[in-house]
């Protein structure tokens, strides 16, 4: 990778660090003796310089030791130069770079923790949940890398499952979850205002889809509603209890993703919704997510759990 | 005539030899040697709890001191120390001058020991200078090589000593015996260690004079007031042999100096108020009958003026000093105060950022949020989580949650309000953690409840 747009200012720099490194050995060198006229006028002990008439400077050494800290100074800025980067693009040599002590140290943490997922994961999810070490674990994994979505409580938010009940788009197995998390999960919910038709339709359906789970929905509006909840049919399935091996949600229970509203089921009816939960195998691996797993499955069995 | 003459910049350190001397302050020095290494030497070993007594643990970032765990967030308590420890140095240095560096500085009191050890060694001054003069010989080799293995060995244990404020000293001991020490627990002992032996063994008087920010910027708290170590000219001047009551010119003062100045100049920033100076002329005018005091703590003021015990005494209350005491006092005071009132346990209250406030069964309104909860005893509590500010306001989560001694805790809490109850938007609440067993020990936070629009 080039750091500059040409050869020219990495050259720059080479020959500007080493100029500075250079000239301050120099400077130290020349000033460290002073050379003054033998009938200098002044008392013994003074550099030889007279200002104003009669004010003369002393010559007050120095410790040489110090001199001395000086020159290794720059003895070490040069060896420093030479192991490790500081020379434009040169890269010393022992090939340091912050990246590669990131992975390093990323390697030592593996090194470090590594048995203890690894003894999870070769247990089976139900009885990592039911371990109280990997409940405290999996309950830090979840505020650091869960939150953000689903919240500390993991309770969720618009638009994001609550992974505390027992109602799954995918699945609540202790195996689904854990795909779930590794490989993450596209719902898609195409939108449908087009296929069904006009503005009137749409509304029909909403509230056929609200009487369902047995909320509040016209009688009237419902029965068109029905009639045109044939093109739902292929996801949620006829009775609306739709499919966890598409993700389409079950219409029947009171849980709504994006809110139980007519208006809200109205646009998400029209415009479609798309949900992503992004995979976590390459980030945190399978023995972490495989703590995590077991966590949020406890999460909704919480009798199962054995209490710290 | 013109040619020109070659002036070096920068000079070789010269040797100095200091000479032994008994007397009052050297006493003085001997017992703060004394109270002050075995304190250093000895606090880590002390136990307390089960613990170390005394342990700065950078790695868990909590310091113990006996009772006291300071965390992170007590680092206010550490800076406060040190202002006040500055505070102290100010006011000793405008009553007393250079008492600190004479007496109780580590480099005084480390040179001090690596002296004796050379004085029970080598021998006494005139025989240090004879052996330093003389050629290589078995005998000037094997002499300087059993001091250096002295000076190496108080060293070694000085560098492992002060390895064991920050690693427990007993696991140090156990590692030492079988030399299987962290890299990092070798280069701090190692380093500490040598830092020990090139301070007080080969630089000495050149950390001071050349190293030391303190020798710098002390005149700035010197005044004509302050006590100084002076030679009295008035009764000394002019020197000679035969002089009867002033300076008879045995150049005591000058041989037992550790900074190798002679005091008769006057006062010079060499000097570190060590008072060895002022044993050894009293010694020799004890020896010619005459008065002590040749030499002596006096002020520059009162040299000038000829003033004498009472005045000196009566001067050193001027401002600047009552100023440094009352300073020092109200600080300390504050100090003592805040530790004693300090909360041992700690909570930050962090809103989920995720969801603004959400609408659950019946209507009612949730907001989540992160306690982070940090249980600073040595003991277990459980504690109980409350919240007020809005009407009807309760904890839908687990209200009690129990933490292990020293433990810090992310806690998700979820708090409901009936519909209706508070206005929609921003609303100002309080969250309150109390222990069970001990209501003193409890925190508030101030937070923010959001009902949507």
């Amino acid at each position: 990778m080039s750091d500059f747009t040409n050869g020219f200012w990495n050259g720059f720099i080479i020959v500007l660090t080493l100029l500075g490194v250079i000239g301050c050995g120099v400077l130290l060198y020349t000033q460290s003796v002073h050379k003054v006229l033998k009938d200098h006028k002044g008392p013994v002990g003074t550099t030889g310089h007279i200002w104003d008439e009669d004010l003369t400077e002393l010559n007050t050494p120095m410790p040489r030791w110090w001199m001395w800290l000086f020159y290794i100074t720059i003895v070490f800025s040069l060896g420093y130069l030479f192991l490790y980067p500081g020379l434009g693009s040169y890269a010393g040599t022992l090939g340091w770079a912050s990246s590669g002590q990131y992975k390093q140290e990323l390697a030592k943490a593996d090194a470090d923790y590594g048995p203890l997922f690894a003894k999870y994961q070769s247990q089976d999810l139900k009885a990592v949940a039911a371990d109280p070490q990997a409940h405290a674990i999996g309950e830090r994994l979840f505020l650091t890398y869960c939150a953000q979505c689903h919240g500390s409580d993991a309770r969720g938010n618009k638009g994001f499952p609550n992974l505390t009940d027992k109602d799954w788009l995918y699945g609540g197995s202790p195996d689904v979850i854990k795909t779930t998390i590794m490989h993450g999960r596209n719902g898609v919910m195409p939108p449908m205002g087009a296929a069904l038709g006009s503005d009137k339709d749409i509304e029909n359906v909403a509230h056929y889809v609200l009487s369902l789970s047995g909320g509040t929905a016209d009688p009237i509006k419902t029965v068109f509603g029905k009639a045109k909840f044939s093109a739902c049919m292929a996801c949620h399935t006829a009775a609306g209890t739709g499919n966890q091996a598409l993700g389409a949600p079950n219409l029947t229970d009171k849980v709504w993703l994006y809110g139980g509203s007519a208006e809200t089921v109205m646009e998400t009816i029209r415009k479609g919704r798309n949900n992503t939960m992004p995979a976590f195998a390459d980030f945190l691996g399978e023995g972490k997510v495989h703590v995590l797993a077991a966590y949020v499955w406890g999460l909704s069995n919480p009798v199962e759990v054995a209490k710290k | 005539m013109n040619a020109p003459q070659v002036i070096k910049m920068y000079a070789a350190r010269e040797e100095i030899y200091p000479r032994e001397i008994k007397g009052r302050y050297a006493s003085l020095r001997w017992v703060c040697v004394w109270l002050t290494q075995l304190a250093f030497y000895g606090l880590p070993w002390l136990s307390w709890n089960g613990r170390q007594a005394v342990l700065f643990d950078l790695a868990s970032r909590k310091f113990y001191l006996f009772g006291l765990v300071l965390w992170p967030q007590d680092f206010i308590y550490l800076a406060v120390l040190l202002v006040m420890c500055a505070w102290l140095l100010f006011l000793v240095t405008a009553v007393a001058g250079r008492v600190w560096c004479g007496f109780a500085c580590p480099q005084t009191v480390y040179t001090e020991i690596f002296l004796w050890i050379e004085r029970k060694i080598e021998g006494r001054r005139s025989a240090r200078i004879a052996l330093d003069r003389q050629p290589p010989s078995l005998k000037k080799f094997s002499r300087k090589s059993a001091k250096h293995l002295a000076w190496g060995a108080v060293a070694l244990w000085t560098g492992f000593s002060f390895v064991g404020y920050f690693t427990p000293i007993r696991m140090l001991g156990t590692e030492a015996l079988t030399f299987s020490f962290g890299p990092w627990e070798w280069f701090w002992v190692l380093f500490y260690s040598f830092a020990t032996y090139g301070n007080a063994g080969w630089m000495r008087e050149q950390v001071c004079k050349y190293m030391c920010p303190y020798a710098r910027f002390q005149s700035a708290m010197f005044d004509r007031d302050s006590l100084i170590v002076t030679y009295d000219a008035k009764r000394g001047e002019p020197r000679n042999p035969r002089s009867e009551g002033g300076c008879i010119d045995c150049s005591m003062c000058v041989q037992v100096c550790p900074t190798g100045i002679d005091i008769r100049k006057g006062l010079q920033y060499e000097c570190i108020g060590c008072a060895a100076c002022i044993d050894a002329c009293n010694s020799v005018m004890d020896k010619v009958a005459q008065p002590r005091g040749l030499i002596r703590y006096s002020t520059d003021r009162a040299m000038a003026e000829g003033l004498g015990a009472r005045d000196i005494q009566r001067r050193a209350l001027r401002p600047r000093v009552l100023i440094y005491t009352g300073l020092l006092g109200a600080v300390a005071l504050a100090f003592i105060a805040a530790l004693w009132l300090r909360t041992p346990l700690k909570m930050d209250v962090i809103r989920d950022r995720g969801s603004m406030g959400r609408e659950v069964e019946d209507g009612k309104i949730e907001n989540v949020y992160r306690l982070q909860i940090m249980n600073t005893t040595e003991a277990p509590h459980t504690y109980r989580i409350r919240a007020s500010g809005i009407p009807s306001l309760n904890v839908a989560s687990d209200a009690e949650v129990t933490l292990a001694p020293t433990e810090t805790r992310a806690v998700p809490l979820r708090l409901r309000t009936e519909h209706g109850k508070a206005q929609k938007g921003s609303n100002t609440i309080e969250i309150t953690l109390e222990a069970l067993d001990d209501s003193a020990i409890a925190v508030h936070e101030k937070a923010v409840f959001i009902v949507p629009r």
